[in-house]
């Protein structure tokens, strides 16, 4: 990958990157895959350390795994509905990232979760926090000659819970028309929240860590008012467009309404109910 | 970039070798290089499941899997679901439910159901429309499918 920099791209599951070929979305002389790299193929998790998703590791894997399940519910809620079984069975999150699409579905969990992307070239390793790791539509951060080898998630805080949701007219097999992933922690009366992430997606020309929402949200006690407002806030930074899936208005408003369900999901994740 | 690249793989329980490029997929590689074409291409973009086979265990779109990708793996296709002198339960109850009608979608959903029913005996409905929501058939409206899927399960308790 290295001799061949912006001419190379590295292959894991394929499901976007080979259509995109056949498309000829890309100028390249090289496809590298990368599935049979052992650092791309591991699931591990430890207390201290958190989960580490190899870049390769389809979601089906991810979302089967029972401890994805039990401490990270969220990717779980967003792996689980990318594409058919047999998207599933190839598709990875790491992909997904790398792909870089505004709606794409595992990011805006990622953002929420506090990801960070860990990358390998010739220089050494790097880590780049997953918020800042999509730069524009379908363009991801990654110089020519680096390869997105893991991703990997902070340990779940006592008192925390997260979730995504995603908008689609249909019931399974869509492109989001909005999503939304949230993460919080609350004290230990389970009443007031201490940290929050919102993260949005398809409302922007990549997917967006809500800050002044995640920020607000902070320091209040949770009620139906308090996760209304955030919502409301949230909704100030999408910027989306009017497509054949959705219009403007119709995308500002799902994020209120996702953000404000997704929050209370992950209250009731948090609380333990 | 036309160079032909030697594969060895296994397909429906027969050592398989052949000849492809690198950008072929496994999809053209069945039908077009080893004339196994039972296996359907619909939309050759991953969406509507007509190519599923089943790759290690997972069923995947063949059309999204390159040859090159398969060596040293284990395929399944539709042509390896029959038994040697009857067919299939699951082939079998797609006859007597009559769940087709131009047929072009039925490899695949044969293929991803029976993945379903050896890792899953008991499944739900809900299980089975779940997991065949990527296999798109424009013609019996899935009700048939589905019913047809339930009954296979059945017979082979």
């Amino acid at each position: 990958m290295d001799s061949y920099g912006s001419k190379a791209k590295a292959l894991a599951g394929g499901t976007d990157i080979l259509v995109q070929l056949r498309g000829n979305r890309f100028d390249i002389e090289m496809l590298v895959d990368v599935k049979s790299i052992p650092e791309l193929n591991e699931l591990s998790y430890t207390v201290s350390e958190g989960l580490s998703v190899g870049a390769a590791v389809p979601c089906i894997r991810i979302y089967e795994d029972s401890v994805v399940q039990q401490s990270y519910p969220c990717l779980v809620d967003a792996a689980f509905l990318i594409g058919g079984i047999q998207i599933q069975s190839r598709a990875t999150i790491g992909g997904n990232l790398c792909n870089a699409s505004p709606s794409g579905d595992t990011i805006p969990a990622l953002i929420a979760l506090e990801a960070e992307a860990v990358v390998f070239s010739k220089r050494g390793y790097r880590s780049i926090p997953v918020e800042d790791f999509c730069v524009g539509p379908g363009q991801n951060g990654l110089q020519d000659g680096e390869l997105l080898v893991s991703i990997k998630f902070p340990p779940p805080k006592l008192y925390s819970g997260a979730h995504f949701l995603r908008f689609i007219p249909r019931n399974e097999m869509d492109i989001a028309v909005a999503n939304v992933g949230v993460a919080l922690t609350l004290d230990s009366k389970k009443q007031t929240v201490e940290s929050a992430r919102i993260a949005l997606g398809a409302v922007g020309p990549t997917p967006l860590l809500a800050t002044k929402a995640s920020e607000f949200l902070v320091g209040k006690e949770i009620s139906d008012d308090s996760l209304y407002e955030t919502a409301e806030i949230a909704k100030q930074i999408a910027s989306p467009i009017t497509d054949m899936r959705g219009t403007i208005n119709q995308r500002i408003h799902l994020v209120g309404v996702l953000t404000r369900r997704a929050l209370q999901k992950a209250v009731e994740r948090a609380k333990g109910v | 970039m036309n160079e032909k690249i030697h594969v060895k793989t296994k397909i429906n329980d027969n050592d398989v070798e052949f000849l492809c490029e690198a950008r072929q997929s496994l999809l053209e590689v069945l039908r077009d290089v080893l004339d196994m074409t039972g296996t359907k291409e619909g939309c050759n973009d991953g969406n509507c499941g007509a190519c599923t086979v089943i790759l290690d265990g997972q069923i995947v779109d063949s059309c999204l899997v390159l040859a090159v990708e398969v060596s040293g793996k284990t395929i399944t296709t539709i042509e390896g679901i029959a038994g040697v002198d009857k067919l299939h339960p699951i082939q079998q109850a797609f006859l007597e439910q009559a769940a087709l009608q131009c047929g072009i979608c039925t490899p695949g959903f044969i293929v991803a159901s029976k993945a379903l029913l050896d890792r899953e005996p008991n499944v739900s409905e809900g299980r089975i429309r779940h997991w065949l929501a990527g296999n798109l058939c424009r013609c019996t409206g899935y009700d048939k499918i589905v019913r047809a899927v339930m009954a296979a399960q059945e017979n082979t308790k």
